[in-house]
């Protein structure tokens, strides 16, 4: 139990997938004008994070690894399909993103059509395969762990993305020297945020 | 069938491989491929193998997509863009794998997050689907040359105050800061090698790139 309370904290916090690791900076930038439209967009990552992590650790575990295949049989014992990993886990994504995409379109059409083309690229969005692949480098012990790291990620990203469109929100009405404005200043202020972010490093949980 | 081919390297299709390299930078000005940059470039050697395998990857992606755009519906094409980056990444690991253990295993993940490198979905879909094959090769090229760029810019920056040291590969690592500074009393600047930094450094890329070019400013 301290265990997974420690994965999920840490994975908000310390290993926060924008500050720690720069995953997902695209549609962080490009999305965080509006608090609203970041908070939607927030909320679709955790969820899709929330599902994938832990199909892909099932994939992982079960077919991908090395001899993972044996539960099949004793001559499946020695098949290490780790090279496909990637294919599979993208494909996992895609899927799960459009299923996202068709429950947002029936559930709340408003944030479907403020989202716009952001909705189907979460299925390219780092942050998604940065999960996954993180996932499959850390060698969780079991699916729950895999879940609330997934979950964990998915909220640390969306505290930094809803974060930043509070800050640039404000932003707007500062006067700062032309070059910077927009993209330059938004890059400075997310390097800050990620000093903040570093006091976090040393906590015992 | 046009009548009149374009020469190879005419002025337009130069135009391809220098506009990206500066006032189209995929990075500053596109916000493509912001990830990948920010977080190999602690040292000068990941940043260099990172900026080789993202060029591959571009060249024949966009090569690929652009021989088959005609054949591809398009309700699926993102999905066979997917397959095809996949695919080469797959490769290019291996390779780097084989050929490069060390430096893949500092570049870890980011390896195969190349597939969702913006830049090369970005391209495909703006440039590739819609062009021929020999200008989406320059394309690519262009593209990767000014993601290389900023990399290697940033992490120079980030490893020379960070460390007083350049691993270049091939040549190893170069002690760049001679002892007498140290012995002076210069220390290393230690929040340099530390992410943030990566982020206020392309800040500055970006600070003095559109002071130099009036046209970039956002209004």
């Amino acid at each position: 139990m301290e265990n997974l309370l420690n994965i999920f904290i840490k994975s908000i916090f310390v290993e926060n997938m924008i500050f720690a690791y720069f995953l997902g900076m695209c549609s962080y930038l490009a999305v965080s004008k509006t608090v609203k439209t970041s908070f939607g967009l927030g909320v679709a990552v955790v969820f899709v994070l929330g599902i994938t992590v832990p199909v892909n650790y099932l994939l992982e575990n079960y077919v991908l690894s090395a001899g993972a295949l044996s539960w099949l049989g004793e001559g499946f014992a020695d098949i290490d399909l780790g090279f496909l990993s990637f294919i599979m886990f993208i494909a996992v994504i895609a899927s799960m993103v459009q299923l996202v995409e068709m429950v947002i379109e029936k559930f709340t059409p408003a944030l479907y059509t403020s989202l716009g083309i952001f909705l189907p690229l979460i299925a390219v969005n780092c942050a998604i395969l940065g999960g996954s692949l993180f996932m499959q480098e850390r060698a969780y012990a079991n699916i729950g762990q895999a879940t609330v790291f997934g979950v964990g990620s998915g909220i640390g990203w969306l505290l930094a993305i809803v974060g930043i469109a509070a800050i640039r929100e404000k932003l707007s009405y500062s006067n700062i020297p032309g070059p910077l404005k927009g993209l330059g200043i938004t890059f400075i202020v997310t390097g800050f945020m990620g000093i903040a972010f570093m006091s976090f490093m040393g906590i015992q949980l | 069938m046009s009548n009149t081919r374009e020469p190879l390297f005419s002025a337009k299709n130069l135009k391809l491989i220098t506009g990206p390299i500066g006032s189209q930078n995929p990075i500053t000005i596109q916000v493509l491929g912001i990830c990948s940059a920010l977080a190999v470039t602690a040292k000068l050697e990941p940043a260099i193998v990172m900026s080789i395998s993202v060029i591959m990857v571009l060249v024949f992606s966009n090569l690929i997509i652009s021989l088959l755009r005609d054949s591809i519906p398009s309700r699926i094409r993102i999905i066979v863009q997917l397959v095809v980056v996949a695919a080469l990444v797959i490769v290019v690991d291996q390779i780097l794998k084989a050929f490069a253990y060390e430096v893949s295993r500092q570049l870890s993940v980011f390896v195969g997050l190349i597939i969702t490198n913006c830049i090369i979905m970005g391209r495909l879909e703006a440039f590739a689907l819609a062009n021929k094959p020999w200008p989406s090769i320059l394309d690519a090229i262009g593209n990767g040359a000014g993601y290389g760029i900023i990399l290697v810019i940033v992490a120079f920056v980030r490893e020379l105050f960070g460390a007083g040291t350049l691993t270049v590969p091939g040549l190893g690592t170069l002690h760049l800061i001679p002892e007498a500074f140290y012995e002076f009393g210069y220390v290393n600047n230690g929040l340099m090698i530390l992410p943030p930094m990566a982020l206020m450094v392309v800040g500055l890329i970006i600070w003095v790139q559109r002071s130099r070019n009036k046209e970039l400013i956002e209004s």
